[in-house]
């Protein structure tokens, strides 16, 4: 069997509260970063407050409707970012949402491995028909490797976020589980 | 075009009100053991409620709307003898992008086909761009859901995106359609 936590540049791990906190709270302070994540309007937060809240999410355990993973990369073993997988159970659908929070690490394949590692864990381990997800259009990086890792384009809404004094469109992914075996024969052996 | 004399709650046939403790919950009630109304209103599992049950939702949504500032929530009640027929609401506001999720359902079969929806969301549209002053309302919408979709056409909505076999019922998938309007495009029919 296929080992799910290994890709060709990075590995899944779990962290501590402490050593999500500590790095969470320097990542945050990249806006660009953080205006990637969500449509929100970004704010920080102190280094304690993370800590009780990574503290909180891991109390609250893993699964059944949310798997959270930290990324770290196989050459280095250094942590750089996170996704997290939120799973309608009664649909069977699972969405994702994906940082690499390292801005070095931005376009060098390592976000893409991640995702590719995420895909097949949805669809082999929680076993759901469907992966969506959400960005923005002012992300043509994000864009460009959900398309490489099988992702479709299924709409955009129109100026539903306003940064930077403009409105900018949501665009809206997904890939179904036959797609993504046709694209990873390989996965089912 | 819209002063502020304007009546915004008031509507031909129908006008929006609170929610009444005394009477909706039973009426409710009796909304959520049709199986068909809730499968088009939402995508939740279906689930009957008694009226007790309905009472305590109530009351946790309006705790949910006091804390959360970005709920908006409408009976849709018939003029004639103020019986609740439905509910509007515009939820999910992100109030710095200027977008919020626009919900509508008439309860009862027999209140459908009836032009009380029309009506309804022509109030609903306006309190969300004259009102809150969104740049844009967004609704979502199954695709086995001919009567919403057509609705939804008439206002002028766009179908922006088309969540491909999103949902599964009656054992088989189906699709998660997401609608827009934008305030200048509502604004240009309001006025037609
Ligand atoms: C989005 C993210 C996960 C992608 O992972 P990654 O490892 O950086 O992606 P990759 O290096 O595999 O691929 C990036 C692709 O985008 C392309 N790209 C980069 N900048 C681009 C731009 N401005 N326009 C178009 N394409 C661009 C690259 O050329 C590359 O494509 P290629 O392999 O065909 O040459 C990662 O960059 C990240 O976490 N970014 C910050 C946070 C974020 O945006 N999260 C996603 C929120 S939805």
């Amino acid at each position: 069997m296929r080992d799910l936590f290994r890709g060709d540049l990075v590995r899944l791990t779990a962290e501590d509260p402490e050593t999500r906190a500590k790095i969470e709270v320097h990542w945050q302070r990249d806006s660009e970063y953080r205006r990637f994540l969500d449509a929100e309007a970004v704010m920080v937060v102190s280094e304690k407050w993370l800590k009780d809240w990574f503290e909180k999410r891991d109390e609250e355990g893993f699964g059944p409707h949310r798997y959270v993973f930290s990324v770290r990369t196989l050459a280095e073993d250094k942590l750089i970012g996170f996704f997290a997988l939120w799973v309608d159970l009664v649909h069977s659908e699972a969405w994702v949402g994906i940082g690499i929070g390292e801005r070095e690490f931005w376009g060098k394949g390592c976000g893409t491995d991640a995702m590719r590692l995420c895909l097949r864990y949805a669809f082999t381990e929680l076993n759901v028909q469907r992966v969506s997800l959400g960005l923005m259009d002012y992300n043509p990086r994000a864009l460009r490797s959900y398309e490489k890792a099988g992702f479709r384009l299924e709409g955009r809404t129109r100026g539903d976020v306003q940064r930077a004094g403009r409105h900018h469109d949501s665009l809206w992914m997904g890939i179904l589980r036959a797609e993504w075996l046709g694209l990873d024969a390989a996965a089912v052996e | 075009m819209f002063d502020i004399q304007t009546q915004l709650f008031e509507g031909r046939d129908i006008r929006f009100g609170p929610i009444d403790y005394e009477k909706d919950p039973q009426i409710e009630s009796k909304w959520t053991h049709d199986s068909d109304f809730m499968r088009l209103y939402g995508i939740d599992p279906a689930r009957p409620m008694s009226p007790a049950m309905v009472k305590k939702k109530y009351e946790k949504l309006e705790k949910e709307i006091e804390e959360s500032k970005n709920i908006f929530y409408f009976t849709i009640r018939a003029r004639e003898d103020d019986r609740l027929i439905g509910k509007a609401v515009v939820s999910r506001i992100e109030w710095s992008n200027g977008n919020g999720w626009i919900e509508l359902g008439i309860g009862s079969a027999d209140d459908r086909r009836k032009g009380y929806g029309t009506q309804a969301l022509q109030l609903l549209l306006r309190f969300a761009f004259v009102e809150l002053n969104l740049y844009r309302v967004t609704a979502r919408v199954q695709e086995y859901n001919e009567a919403a979709i057509a609705l939804l056409k008439k206002f002028g909505f766009t179908e922006e995106v088309r969540r491909r076999q999103a949902l599964e019922r009656d054992s088989r998938r189906w699709d998660l359609l997401v609608f827009g309007l934008l305030k200048d495009e509502w604004a240009k029919q309001a006025q037609a």
